[in-house]
C-alpha cells in the first residue's frame, strides 16, 4: 500500500469508537425524544443493516472470503429466535410441532436472538468445514444455495414457520434502543477484531494467503473463525428484524438482500468497517427516498436497478470501494 | 419397466435438457474467461419473454419462432457482455461475481418493471401439450421435443467448436489468450460470440421452460440459473460435453427425487439439489468428470 | 526492415524498456542477446503489440508500405507479415496439432492456400505430420518447439520474432533448430529477430547482434564483431565458450 500523508484529523481507534458511540446515543436519544414512529422505525432498520453489513465485512472484507449466506443465517437466527418470544397462548396453533421441551419456554428478545446467532453459528460451522477449503466461486454459490435450501425449509415445515403465509403478530420486542445497543457491540466486536492481532492476521490471509500460511499463520482456521462469527452475528441480526416489523415469512430474507449486503460491503471498500457503516447508511436511507418514487411512478424494482448500476459503476471507478481497507480519519497504530 | 418409471424418464429428459442448454452457457463462458456469470440464468428469462412477445404478435410461424428466440438470446448475451463485462475483462474473481450478481439483479427489476411481477400464461400451440403414446404411455410432446432440439443442438455446437476456424480459435482462447492474441486471434470477437452462444441456448431454454411449464416471470431464471451452475460442476467446469452430461443427471437426480419419494417431500427439491451441490463438491471438487487440471486458480 | 529508436515499455510499475534503439533490415538474421531480465522478452511483446509502448518509435517497411508498431494490435501484425513465436514455446496443448497449425493461419480465409502451406509444414518437420491428430501437449519439447515454429510460419511471416527457441532443447535439438532457422532465412528469405540465450549459436548465424542490458542496447554490431567482442565474450559467452 502507498504510504499517504496523515490526515490533517486524526483519531485513535479507541477514540473513534467512543465517538461512535456518542453519535449513536445521542441519535437514539433525539429520536426517542422528538422522533416520529416512522423515523424510529427507519432508524431501527438502518441500525440493523449497519449491524449486518459489518459483520458482513468481517467475514468478506477481512479474509477475503465471498459469501453471500447472510440471509439464510438471518432466516435461520430470526425462525429460532421466534420460536421463543412468540406469545405462549398461540403457540399450540401457530407452531404445533414445536418440540415439548420448548413449548413453554418464553425468552426475551436479546436471549432469543442470542439462540437464534448460536443456531446460524452452528449451521455456519458446518457448511464452512465442507466448502472453505473450495475456491471461492463455489463458496459463492454454495451459499447462494444454502439461502434456497434455508428458504426451502421454512416453507416446507409449516408446523414451525406457517409456511408460506408466515408468522403475524411476533412481539414488537425490538425497541430502538435495544437494537442501537446491539448494533453497538457488533460494531464494537468487528472493530476490536480487525485491530487487535487475529484482525491483521486476517487480512494478511486476504493479501495473500500463500504467503500468510507461510508465515505460520493458520489461514483455514481464521476463515473458519471469520465466516461462523459473521454467520452468527447474521443470525442474531436476522432475529431482531422480526421483532420490529411483527412479521416473518420464509421469503423475508433473500436473495436481493444477500445482494444489497454485498453492493454495501463493497462500495464500503470490502474490509472498512467504517465503509459498511457509511455505505449501509446511504443505501438504506437513500432507498427509503426512492422507494417514495417507486410509489409515486409505479415503478416498482428501480431502485434494485438503481442500486446495481452504481455498484457496476462504483467497481468500474473505483475498484476498491470508498476506503478499501481503511478506516478514514483513524489513526493506524 | 413400469409405466410410471418411463414417464418419470421422460421427465428426467426433458428437465435436464433445459439444465443443460443452460449450463454450456456457464461453461463456455467459464472456460473461455473464467467469469462466473451469475447473470446468465436470467437470459433464460429474456427469453421466455421474447418468445412471449413474439407469439403475442400472432403473426410469426412456429418454425421461425426459435429461430428468432436464438437470435434474441445471442444479442442479449452479446449485448450485457459488451456493456457490462468487457470492462472488467482480467479483474480478480470477486469483482466479476459482483459484477454478474449486478447484471443479474438488473435485469430481473428491468423485468419487473417492464413486464410486471405477475407471472404470465404461457400459450404453445396445443400440438405440443398433445400426448402421443409411446411404448404404451402418453407422452408431451412437448417432453419428446425438448431433449430432440437439445440434442441438435449439442450435435450442431460441438462440431462448430471442433471443427471450425472460429470454434478452434474459441478453444485456444480459453487455452492460452496470450498465445491466441499471437495468432491475430481478436479476443473480443470470440468472447462476444462466446457470450452469443451462451444466451441463444438458455434463451431457448426459456422458451422450452414456459412451455413446459405453462407459466413465466421476470424471477424465473435465477435459481434455474444456480441449478445450471451446479449441474456444471457435476460435470466439470469448462467442458462442454461435462456440462450437458451435467444437466442429464441433475435433471434425472430432481426428478428421481420428487418421483420416487413420498410426496410430502416434493417441495424440497430446491434444498436436494443445493445439497446435492455441497455433497460432490465435498467429494470431487473438479466435478465427477473434470480433471484436475481443470482446478487452477 | 525494422527501425526502433528510443523505445520505452513499463510493466507493472518498473519500466523494463528505457531507451531501445535497434535496426533490422530485410533478409537478415538479427540476434539479440543479454542476461536475464535484460528486457528481452519485453522487447518482443512491445513489438509485436503485446505491450503497450509507452514512447519512442517503431516502424515496419514491407514493400513500400509503413507500419507503425506503437499503435498496432496483434491481428493487423500479422497481416502485415510480422509474426511473432514467443517465449515458452506457448503451443496450445489441448488442441491438437494439426488444430494448431490451422491458427497460425487463422487469418488466411483461403483454405486451400492454408492446406498447402500445412504440407510445407509437415515436409519440414514429418514428425508433425505422423502424429497430426493428437493433442500438442502430447510432443517432446523439442518436437513442441518444432511446432511453435510450424505454427509461427503457417502465418507467412516476412519478419519472424523468436523467442528462445533453444529453451530446454538437448544441444542436437538445438541445431537442427538453428539449421532449418537458416534455411528459411536463405531460401524463403524471412527476416529473423531472433532472441537467445545461447549467444554463441545465436551469433554465429547472425547478420546483426545487439547486446541489451537494462532495457537498452549496450552494444550492436555484426554477428561476427560481437563473437569476438573481449566484453562479450567475457559476459555472455562464458558458459558456452
Ligand atoms: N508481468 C510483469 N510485470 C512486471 N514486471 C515484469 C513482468 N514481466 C517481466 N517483468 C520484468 O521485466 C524485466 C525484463 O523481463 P523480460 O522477460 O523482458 O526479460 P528477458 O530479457 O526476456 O529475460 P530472460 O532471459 O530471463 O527471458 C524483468 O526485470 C522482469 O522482472
Ligand atoms: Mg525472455
Amino acid at each position: 500500500m502507498t504510504p499517504r500523508a496523515a490526515p490533517r484529523f486524526a483519531v485513535s481507534p479507541t477514540q473513534a469508537l467512543a465517538l461512535f458511540t456518542l453519535l449513536l446515543v445521542g441519535a437514539v436519544v433525539g429520536l426517542e425524544v422528538f422522533g416520529s414512529g416512522y423515523l424510529r422505525t427507519l432508524a431501527a432498520l438502518t441500525l440493523i443493516n449497519i449491524l449486518l453489513a459489518v459483520s458482513l465485512t468481517m467475514t468478506n472484507g477481512f479474509t477475503g472470503l465471498f459469501s453471500l449466506g447472510h440471509p439464510a443465517f438471518m432466516t435461520l437466527g430470526a425462525y429460532v429466535a421466534v420460536m421463543f418470544t412468540y406469545p405462549v397462548g398461540r403457540r399450540g396453533f401457530a407452531m404445533p410441532d414445536l418440540p415439548d421441551m420448548i413449548r413453554d419456554v418464553a425468552l426475551p428478545l436479546p436471549a432469543a436472538a442470542t439462540v437464534g446467532g448460536l443456531t446460524a453459528g452452528l449451521v455456519a460451522a458446518v457448511i464452512g468445514l465442507l466448502v472453505l477449503r473450495l475456491r471461492t466461486h463455489y463458496l459463492a454459490v454454495a451459499t447462494l444455495g444454502l439461502i434456497i435450501v434455508v428458504q426451502t425449509l421454512a416453507l416446507n415445515l409449516d408446523g414451525l414457520t406457517r409456511g408460506g403465509r408466515g408468522l403475524t403478530g411476533i412481539p414488537r420486542e425490538a425497541s430502538l434502543p435495544l437494537i442501537a445497543l446491539c448494533t453497538l457491540l457488533v460494531v464494537m466486536l468487528c472493530w476490536r477484531i480487525k485491530h487487535a492481532s487475529i484482525g491483521r492476521a486476517m487480512l494478511a490471509v486476504r493479501e495473500n494467503e500463500m504467503a500468510a500460511r507461510c508465515v505460520g499463520i493458520h489461514a483455514f482456521r481464521l476463515k473458519m473463525l471469520a465466516f461462523v462469527l459473521g454467520a452468527a452475528l447474521a443470525g442474531f441480526g436476522g432475529a431482531l428484524l422480526p421483532h420490529v416489523v411483527s412479521v416473518m415469512t420464509p421469503k423475508s430474507f433473500g436473495l436481493m438482500l444477500s445482494f444489497n449486503l454485498v453492493a454495501i460491503i463493497v462500495v464500503g471498500g470490502q474490509g472498512s468497517v467504517i465503509g459498511a457503516i457509511v455505505a449501509a447508511l446511504a443505501i438504506s436511507l437513500g432507498g427509503e427516498a426512492l422507494r417514495g418514487l417507486e410509489e409515486t411512478f409505479q415503478l416498482y424494482g428501480i431502485t434494485q436497478v438503481i442500486v446495481a448500476v452504481a455498484l457496476i459503476a462504483a467497481l468500474m471507478w473505483r475498484p476498491k470501494g470508498l476506503f478499501g481497507l481503511r478506516e478514514p480519519l483513524v489513526r493506524t497504530p | 419397466m413400469s409405466d410410471y418409471a418411463i414417464q418419470q424418464i421422460v421427465n428426467g429428459l426433458s428437465l435436464g435438457s433445459l439444465y443443460a442448454l443452460v449450463a454450456i452457457g456457464f461453461s463456455l463462458i467459464y472456460g473461455v474467461i473464467r467469469l462466473v456469470n451469475f447473470a446468465h440464468g436470467d437470459l433464460m428469462m429474456v427469453g421466455a419473454f421474447a418468445t412471449f412477445g413474439l407469439i403475442a404478435t400472432d403473426h410469426v410461424p412456429w418454425v421461425v419462432l426459435p429461430l428468432l428466440v436464438l437470435v434474441a438470446g445471442f444479442l442479449s448475451g452479446g449485448l450485457v457482455e459488451r456493456l457490462a463485462f468487457r470492462s472488467i475483462r482480467g479483474a480478480p474473481m470477486i469483482t466479476g461475481f459482483i459484477v454478474t450478481l449486478s447484471v443479474s439483479v438488473a435485469l430481473q427489476n428491468l423485468g419487473l418493471i417492464l413486464l410486471g411481477a405477475q407471472p404470465r400464461n404461457f400459450s404453445f400451440p396445443a400440438v405440443f401439450r398433445e400426448r402421443v403414446a409411446l411404448g404404451g404411455i402418453d407422452v408431451a410432446i412437448i417432453d419428446l421435443t425438448i431433449p430432440a432440439v437439445t440434442l441438435l443442438c449439442a450435435v450442431l455446437l460441438t462440431v462448430f467448436v471442433k471443427t471450425t476456424r472460429m470454434g478452434i480459435a474459441m478453444r485456444a482462447v480459453s487455452e492460452n489468450t496470450l498465445a491466441a492474441r499471437l495468432m491475430g486471434i481478436s479476443i473480443n470477437r470470440v468472447v462476444l460470440l462466446v457470450f452469443g452462444i451462451g444466451g441463444a441456448l438458455a434463451a431457448l431454454a426459456g422458451l422450452f421452460w414456459g412451455g413446459k411449464f405453462g407459466q413465466i416471470d421476470p424471477l424465473m431464471g435465477f435459481v434455474p440459473g444456480l441449478k445450471a451452475f451446479v449441474a456444471t460442476i457435476i460435470g466439470g467446469v469448462g467442458s462442454l460435453p461435462g456440462a450437458i452430461l451435467g444437466g442429464y443427471i441433475l435433471g434425472f437426480a430432481e426428478v428421481a427425487f420428487v418421483g420416487f419419494l413420498p410426496a410430502a417431500y416434493a417441495g424440497y427439491r430446491d434444498a436436494f439439489v443445493f445439497g446435492l451441490l455441497i455433497l460432490i463438491l465435498l467429494v470431487r471438487p473438479s466435478g465427477l468428470f473434470g480433471s484436475t487440471e481443470e482446478e487452477r486458480a | 526492415m525494422l527501425t526502433v529508436e528510443g523505445l520505452q515499455v513499463t510493466r507493472g510499475r518498473t519500466r523494463v524498456l528505457t531507451d531501445l534503439t535497434l535496426e533490422v533490415g530485410a533478409g537478415e538474421i538479427a540476434a539479440l542477446i543479454g542476461s536475464n531480465g535484460a528486457g528481452k522478452t519485453t522487447t518482443l511483446m512491445a513489438l509485436s503489440g503485446l505491450l503497450p509502448i509507452a514512447q519512442g518509435t517503431a516502424t515496419l517497411r514491407l514493400d513500400g508500405q509503413t507500419f507503425d508498431l506503437t499503435r498496432a494490435d496483434p491481428a493487423k501484425l500479422v497481416r502485415a507479415g510480422l509474426v511473432h513465436c514467443p517465449e515458452g514455446r506457448q503451443i496450445f496443448t489441448r488442441l491438437t496439432i494439426e488444430e494448431n497449425l490451422r491458427l497460425g493461419a487463422f487469418l488466411n480465409r483461403d483454405e486451400a492456400r492454408v492446406r498447402a502451406l500445412m504440407d510445407e509444414i509437415y515436409a519440414l518437420f514429418p514428425v508433425l505430420r505422423e502424429r497430426r491428430h493428437e493433442a500438442a501437449g502430447g510432443l517432446s519439447g523439442g518436437e513442441q518447439m518444432m511446432l511453435a515454429i510450424g505454427r509461427a510460419l503457417m502465418g507467412e511471416p516476412r519478419l519472424l520474432l523468436l523467442d528462445e527457441p533453444s529453451l530446454g532443447l538437448a544441444p542436437q535439438v538445438t541445431e537442427r533448430i538453428f539449421d532449418t532457422l537458416r534455411d528459411l532465412n536463405a531460401e524463403r528469405g524471412v527476416t529473423l529477430l531472433l532472441v537467445e540465450q545461447n549467444a554463441m549459436m545465436a551469433l554465429d548465424i547472425a547478420h546483426r547482434g545487439f547486446v541489451i542490458r537494462e532495457g537498452r542496447v549496450e552494444l550492436a554490431g555484426s554477428g561476427r564483431d560481437l563473437l569476438e567482442d573481449p566484453h562479450v565474450m567475457g559476459a555472455y559467452l562464458g558458459l558456452s565458450a
